[in-house]
């Protein structure tokens, strides 16, 4: 290269301004967008540390994987319930007759390249986007986080978690396979059991009775098209508001009401955030690489008159069919009609009860409490011990409904009787929240009276003087925790009024 | 790592001169974590170079996926070290402005609002309520071809199966299943004749055939004659959710849904002894004709499978 056209380069950057060529694409950009002041505020959003806040970015990347590996499988996947005699490379189903979905989900498992790999990977990724929901929804619930004035984003969050479920059942059911075909089914009995309605909602859903002409057809535009875009959004607004109302943090050194500490949008949070998807997605891909998921081949097509045993949904589902199986079994027959009550509470009631409950939880809180104050500093679980122990109730609650889905392999690994199990489920699913709560509860007001509760250990320095004697120093606590309890948090009236044996500081102390 | 951290004040990023401790990087030893990140930023290349190898040669899955996999987490790895140890370590602050505007801006919204509708409103209540009335009137009647066209009425399509009088009984296969061919405590899946291929003979005529011995049987009243020789027809449909009954526990005599457990029991009526079903299957009435084949009586005299509202 000559010395002339590098003098030429450089005369021209120098005439680019200060910022080179990014800035001047930048200036245009400005030009036409007025978009220089904003963009600075956007690139100095600061995002707290804390690793908490890291639970809604795996529900955030997990749709992405979900979107990405669902597009590759709607290239291949023909949403079509006429039946072909299978042809295909897996042995096993030569010559035999099946619908063009599950046909077309096996072509994609053995016949398109990285299709299998592709198929698992959107299997994981959907478990692990409810996984992660519900993990952030519980991280959000406990520190308090839905408080004004974010209550609305936690309306959307519910929101966001229902149709996430809704979509990951419809999603499941497209391959038409023994397993999900049995869940079809057992979806449309449960809408039969509406009162009134039932039958027509479920022949217009299905485009008929059972198993429907247009089920597969439909599922496939609800799931690929329909929830998707609704999802996002909500995923869109969820994130615009947590833009414009910032994001809360614990309290700490420096950290206030009034502002958020922790690290900027570029480049710090832009890197890790970018990391973390490159993350969730790699481990997304070596799960699917090594943990088989779905294998649709080895339950086979479906066929209304067939079944599997020990048949189970996916994980998120796992609450209902425990319901479903340890509810007793209540119907009502009388004046020439018929109620399914051992359908409709536990498969219909019972989840818009608790979905009710999750989405009118701020508003009770607020009745309750009497606190419409802004909250932008978060609580520690352990300062509000009533809000923590219904939590965990409610979670021990869900939780056993979802093992009470289990009751038949429980019963067949334990080599137990089913009526055991079953009784044992009822009792234990009523039981174990009753009992949680006033252990949660107890927890946090023991937490609330240990010094130093919440505050990360420091380390002692052994050392040896030349005698032989061992010293241990303690080195200083972190400065993040110097200042905890000094910190300035609103503390909302209500909390004196709980009837406790505290002294008269609010602090019970514990003699350690 | 065990050393607490140097002490901060959370500053603002406006304005920090270039040398400001807050702008140096986290890490202690930035040269032995650049040299960490550049041995994941490279096998990252590598791994996800040999993803595109293992892709060319159409590797098994595994392979695709541990080597996407794995090259994705060290690049993100990376990535996250980078950020965390390497960029300006903070801590940095933001103000919060209060969302909440002046009192003055929100009564003029409000104002904006209701007093511009108002003089709209004014004096035009009747053109306000007749396109309401009218708008209203339309999203009703917008809403029934968009349900009405998705499916047909139920009419009495629940209340039917394709059983009929005469219907021959025929396995899996369409083969007409004769006096003989079941042995006491066997059990097979059976079909009105012609449905058996059909998918509403599999989700709704489908019924279990099982030979009994007669001294353990319990014929229910009324349907004395609807067993002959021992084989007696029940729906498979499970009253519960519909799920086929697909279990035979022989020594106990129960038909056993797989779904959630409903046992039913074959020797009384197939009445539920167990689980959530809240009715006995329905029984399908039979008949040997004279050249030995098993024909059903009727249909089944009640509706089969998971209740419903209208369903007596």
């Amino acid at each position: 290269m000559s010395e002339v056209t590098l003098t030429n380069k450089r005369a021209k950057r120098r005439a680019a301004g200060p910022y080179g060529k990014v800035g001047k694409a930048l200036n245009e950009l400005d030009d036409r967008l007025g978009v220089a002041k904003g963009g600075r505020t956007f690139m100095d959003k600061i995002f707290p540390d804390h690793w908490s806040f890291m639970l809604g970015e795996i529900a955030l990347y997990s749709f992405v994987i979900l979107l990405a590996t669902g597009i590759f499988l709607t290239f291949y996947f023909i949403p079509s319930s006429a039946i072909v005699t299978y042809h295909g490379s897996y042995l096993p189903l030569v010559g035999q007759k099946v619908t063009q979905a599950f046909s077309s989900t096996v072509d994609i498992s053995f016949a398109v390249r990285g299709g299998l790999l592709m198929r698992q990977m959107h299997h994981w990724a959907c478990d692990i986007f409810v996984g992660a929901l519900v993990v952030h929804m519980a991280r959000v619930f406990f520190t308090g986080a839905f408080r004004k004035p974010r209550e609305l984003n936690w309306t959307i969050g519910v929101t966001l978690l229902t149709l996430a479920i809704g979509n990951g059942f419809l999603g499941y059911s497209l391959p038409d396979d023994l397993v999900s075909g049995t869940g079809i089914r057992i979806a449309y009995s449960i809408m039969l059991s509406i009162p009134f309605v039932g039958t027509y909602l479920a022949f217009f859903i299905f485009g008929g009775n059972f198993p429907g002409a247009s089920t597969i057809p439909r599922f496939y535009i609800l799931h690929c098209l329909i929830l998707p875009l609704v999802i996002m959004g909500l995923v869109g607004a969820h994130l615009f508001l947590l833009v414009r109302q910032k994001h809360t943090q614990f309290p700490g050194e420096g950290r206030t009401e009034k502002n958020v500490v922790g690290s900027p949008m570029f480049p710090v949070f832009m890197a890790k955030t970018t990391g973390f998807l490159f993350i969730v997605t790699g481990f997304t891909a070596l799960l699917s690489a090594f943990a088989q998921i779905n294998p649709i081949w080895q339950f086979g097509p479906y066929d209304a008159s067939r079944i599997s045993y020990a048949v189970q949904p996916d994980w998120y589902m796992g609450f209902l069919d425990g319901a479903l199986r340890i509810w007793p079994s209540w119907t009502f027959h009388s004046f020439g009609h018929t109620i399914p009550f051992e359908v409709l509470l536990p498969a219909v009631v019972l989840p818009g009860l608790i979905f009710g409950l999750a989405y009118a939880w701020p508003m009770l809180e607020r009745l309750y409490t009497k606190d419409n104050e802004i909250h932008h500093l978060l609580d520690r679980p352990s300062q509000r011990p009533k809000r923590t122990a219904v939590g965990v109730a409610a979670l021990a609650f869900v939780t056993m409904l979802f093992i009470a889905s289990s009751t038949d392999v429980i019963a067949n690994f334990f080599h137990i009787s089913l009526n055991t199990v079953l009784w044992l489920m009822r009792i234990t699913t009523i039981l174990v929240p009753l009992v949680a709560y006033p252990i949660a509860y107890k927890i946090c007001k023991e937490m609330q009276g240990v010094h130093g509760a919440g505050k990360r250990k420091t380390p002692n320095i052994v050392s040896r003087t030349v005698e032989g004697e061992y010293l241990a120093t303690p080195t200083p606590a972190y400065h993040d925790d110097l200042g905890h309890d000094l910190a300035a948090t609103v503390v909302p009236t209500f909390i004196e009024s709980e009837p406790d044996d505290t002294d008269e500081g609010g602090v019970r102390i514990v003699d350690r | 790592m065990s050393e607490p951290e140097e002490h901060r004040t959370p500053v603002s990023l406006s304005g920090l001169s270039e040398n400001d401790p807050h702008l140096l990087p986290a890490a202690k030893n930035p040269k032995t974590v650049e040299l960490v990140i550049a041995i994941n930023f490279l096998l990252g290349t590598v791994l996800t170079a040999g993803f595109g190898a293992c892709y060319w040669i159409n590797a098994q899955p595994w392979k695709l996926g541990a080597t996407l996999g794995g090259g994705l987490f060290f690049f993100g790895v990376g990535l996250v070290a980078w950020g965390k140890y390497l960029m300006p370590r903070g801590p940095f602050v933001e103000e919060r402005h209060v969302l909440a505007n002046s009192e003055a801006d929100r009564d003029a919204f409000a104002a904006a609002i209701v007093e511009r509708g108002g003089a709209v409103m004014k004096r035009r209540k009747m053109l306000g309520g007749i396109l309401a009335g009218g708008l209203g009137i339309f999203g009703v009647v917008a809403m029934f071809p968009v349900l009405r066209s998705l499916g047909p009425l139920p009419k009495g399509t629940l209340f039917h199966t394709d059983w009929r009088k005469d219907s021959y009984v025929v396995d899996q296969s369409g083969r007409r299943v004769s006096a003989g061919d079941l042995a006491v405590g066997s059990i097979m899946t059976v079909f009105p004749e012609g449905t058996q291929d059909s998918e509403r003979g599999q989700a709704v005529d489908q019924t279990v055939l099982i030979r009994v011995s007669n001294q353990k049987f319990t014929t229910q009243k009324g349907r004395e004659s609807w067993a002959p020789l021992g084989y007696v027809a029940y729906s498979k449909l499970c009253t519960h959710l519909g799920c086929p009954v697909g279990l035979y526990e022989q020594q106990l005599q129960l038909l056993v849904c797989p779904c959630h457990q409903s046992m039913f029991n074959v020797n009384n009526g197939a009445v539920p002894q167990f689980g959530p079903a809240p009715r006995p299957l329905p029984q399908l009435p039979l008949y040997i004709d004279s050249q030995g084949f098993l024909r059903a009586q009727a249909d089944y005299d009640q509706p089969v499978g998971p209740g419903f509202w209208e369903r007596a």
